[in-house]
Order: structure tokens, then sequence, then C-alpha cells
């Protein structure tokens, strides 16, 4: 029930999550942030069953930090990707598997812009556009038309002001409000979020 | 005569002594010195390089390396040691914050340190640890440290002090000249740090390498040309200090 959207550009990647904690059938919290920050230039998204989420991320990212710590550079958003896949390709084989569904976005200064979708299954793919959740369904025909390899920081954001304004208006489930982050060059940064109340403004 | 009482670490000799514990501090007081002043509100960590073989790739031999983001540690003794102790400190770092959301104290990952020193000496079909580190950075709160342990596991906080080849002229050196008002700042710490090394540094000033941290900042490394600039510093007062005392006479 919960959303993640994910936009690459030429020299950016920009993440979005609504930022409603459900338990059943009623709202717990209303300022969960799910896109957290790793490093200096890398994001990583997360949903899925609640806890795993927090635990699955936060492994993730200290073992990142380390790999920094221990080798005075940081790990590659690509490779943080294949590290995130493979982790949770071998918890999935384990007794306690992790179900989560995240996005790792980076900048690597020589590679450029990375986004890699990842599922619960640990299914990888890096990716242009992708959504998790109810919310992606209505994203996905909204990215195809407005998507295109040029596509700036400015209209990245509204695109996702146009998938969140869909999402509010037919997803049966109530997502009042996103966060949103962008990494580039300049590393990782928090925009404006998006709700009903700054769409309608 | 003691040949017998240093074939395993945890046998006493009669006279009450750990030899391979006593074998590893000598290891450490032949290793390069290494000194550390704590400032108001910075560490300052220095250590004599060896000096790198003619042909030999220096790809900076580190003997200054970060635990965490707030925690740096230099060391005297044997490096391959040295580099097994590093890693299990680097873990332990980024455990606790997983365990806890919190960045280790300087005291608690001493005290991760001293623990592990002390097991290798208590252990069987183990060697203790060959080296001596010093510690430094910042708690939470915003206060600097500065730590050292011993191969045998013991650590203390100094606010400053030396270890490795002689470390004793070092200590000597800063307690006669360690002065609060003169560490107040970056400038002043790192002009004692290099005073202390050059105390005792056998190849001159080319092989030092000087760190510091200060708070919520990351580890700077000095470039060889800012030492040099401080080493001119240095040998100008020196200078001067003579003449005066000439004068005197």
């Amino acid at each position: 029930m919960e959303t993640l959207l994910g936009i690459k550009g030429p020299d950016f990647v920009m993440l979005a999550a609504d930022t409603t904690h459900a338990r059943s059938i009623i709202v717990m919290k209303e300022d969960q942030n799910k896109i957290h920050k790793v490093s200096d230039s890398l994001l990583i998204s997360t949903v899925g069953e609640s806890g795993d989420t927090e635990q699955f991320t936060e492994f993730i990212s200290k073992n990142i930090a380390l790999y920094k710590m221990r080798n005075g550079y940081d790990l590659s958003p690509r490779e943080s990707a294949h590290f995130t896949r493979k982790n949770l390709a071998e918890y999935l084989r384990s007794r306690t598997p992790y179900q989560v569904f995240m996005f790792v976005a980076g900048y690597d200064p020589n590679a450029g812009p990375e986004l890699t979708f990842i599922d619960y299954l640990a299914n990888a793919l890096p990716v242009n556009y992708a959504g998790h959740g109810y919310g992606a369904i209505f994203a996905s025909s909204i990215y195809d038309r407005y998507w295109h390899p040029n596509i700036t920081q400015a209209e990245a954001y509204d695109v996702f002001k146009k998938c969140i304004a869909e999402i509010q208006k037919r997803l049966v489930v109530n997502l009042k409000n996103f966060t949103v982050a962008v990494v580039d060059k300049d590393g990782v940064r928090d925009l404006e979020p998006i709700s009903a109340a700054s769409l309608a403004a | 005569m003691s040949s017998r009482y240093d074939r395993a670490v945890t046998i006493f000799s009669p006279d009450g002594h750990l030899l391979q514990v006593e074998y590893a501090q000598e290891a450490v007081r032949k290793g390069s010195t290494a000194v550390g002043v704590r400032g108001a509100n910075c560490v300052v960590l220095g250590v004599e390089k060896k000096s790198v073989a003619q042909l030999q790739e220096d790809r900076k031999v580190r003997k200054i390396c970060m635990l965490d983001n707030h925690v740096v540690m230099a060391f005297a003794g044997l490096t391959a040691d040295a580099r097994i102790m590093i890693n299990r400190a680097q873990v332990e770092c980024q455990s606790h914050r997983l365990n806890v959301e919190d960045p280790v104290t300087l005291e608690y990952i001493t005290r991760f340190i001293a623990q592990l020193k002390q097991k290798y000496t208590q252990s069987n079909g183990r060697r203790p640890f060959g080296i001596s580190c010093l510690i430094g950075g910042f708690d939470a709160d915003g206060s600097a440290h500065l730590f050292q342990t011993e191969p045998s596991g013991i650590f203390y906080e100094y606010k400053a002090n030396a270890t490795g080849r002689s470390a004793k002229v070092v200590r000597e050196f800063f307690e006669k000249s360690y002065r609060e008002e003169e560490v107040a700042n970056e400038h002043g710490a790192v002009k004692l740090a290099i005073r202390a090394l050059l105390e005792v540094a056998q190849s001159g000033q080319n092989n030092l390498e000087v760190a510091i941290m200060e708070n919520g900042k990351p580890l700077k490394m000095l470039d060889t040309d800012v030492i040099t600039d401080y080493v001119k510093i240095i040998e100008k007062e020196k200078e001067e200090e003579l003449e005066k005392k000439k004068q005197k006479k």
C-alpha cells in the first residue's frame, strides 16, 4: 500500500516516497521518512514489511559505511546495488527473509547517475524510472508519457507531482504526503515534500 | 634462564612476569614513534613513517587511520597486527551505530581495543598484539579525547603522549612543554606534535605524517609542504631561543 517512485535523469536521480506508516487498517504515523541517506551520494528508499525495512536498510548502510572506512573510498551506486541484492537474495533463502522493496539511487562521478529497482525476491535491475507499491500502477503510464532522456530536475519533480495527484485521485488508500529527495554531483538533498495541500495550492 | 617461561603466553615466570607480553611491549618500543596531542578543540596525531625503499611505490603506507568518522588511530609496532586490530575496531564502530544508533564514545572503542588485546594475553595458542595504539577523536558531546592502549590490554587517557621508539624522550618533552594555552588552537597543537616528533625523528622532517581532527569535520592529513612550513617555524624559534641564551651569558 505504500508507494515509492524513482526517476533517473541525465545527471541526477530523484526519489519520492509516501510518509504513511499503516498497521492493518489503522494509520499509525503520517511523517515516516522512507528515503535513507546512506552516504554522500547514495540514497536508498525502502518499503515493505514494517521493521524489515528499517532493519535491512540500516544493515546495508552500515556495511557501506564500513566499506568506506576500510578502503578510504565509497562503494559506487552500482556496487551498492549489487551488494544489496546479494544480501537480500541470501536472506530470501534463509529462515528469516526480509520482505522489502527498494530503490538504490546514487551518483557516481565517473559512471553518472544510477537507479536500481530491487523487489523482495531480490530482482535487481537498473531502470530509468519505476515505482513500488500500488501507487506505481498509476505512475507507470505517466512516466511513459513524460519521461525523456534529457529530463531536468524541475521536470522530474513535475512528473512526481502528476503521479501523486493521480495516486491521490484514484487509489483507494489515502497517501497524503510524499517526501522527495535528489542525488546528483553535489550530493544528496531533500526537496519540498509533495502533499495534497501543496498540489492544491 | 627465562627460556621456559616464555613458551606460552599464558604462563607466568616465577617472578610474576608474562614474558610474551613484555616481548610484545619490546616490539612496540622498536616501532616507529607515534605522538598524539589533545588540543582544546582538536586532536593531532603524528607518526614517523618508515623510509620507503627506492623502488617502492609510496602508496601512502598509512600509520594513521580512521576507525569511524570521529575516531582516528595511530600505532607503533607491528603493522600486520595493527591491520587486524583496525579492522576489528572499524567493524565494532559500525556495529555500535547499528545496534544503539549512536556513534561510539572514545572510551568505548578504546576499551574494546584494550579488551581484545587483553584476551590475546590470556588464551592459548595466541600471541599478544605487538602494537600500542593512540586513539583520538571526539565524543558526541563534542569533547576531545586521546587514549593509549598497550599490548597488555591496559589503557589510559592523556592530554599528550607518545609511543614507540624513544617514547620516553618524547613524553618528557611533552611534560616539559605542554601548555594548555599553547594547544588552545589547532596551530599550536600541530606545532607541539611536530616539535615532539622532531625531537626523535631519525630521518628528519621528510618522513612525518600528521593528521588533525576537529569536531564534526573530516580527518585532515597535512601535506608535506605544510609540515615543512611548521618545521621552519619551529627551527626559527629554536634559533631565537639559542640567541637569547647566548646573550644572557
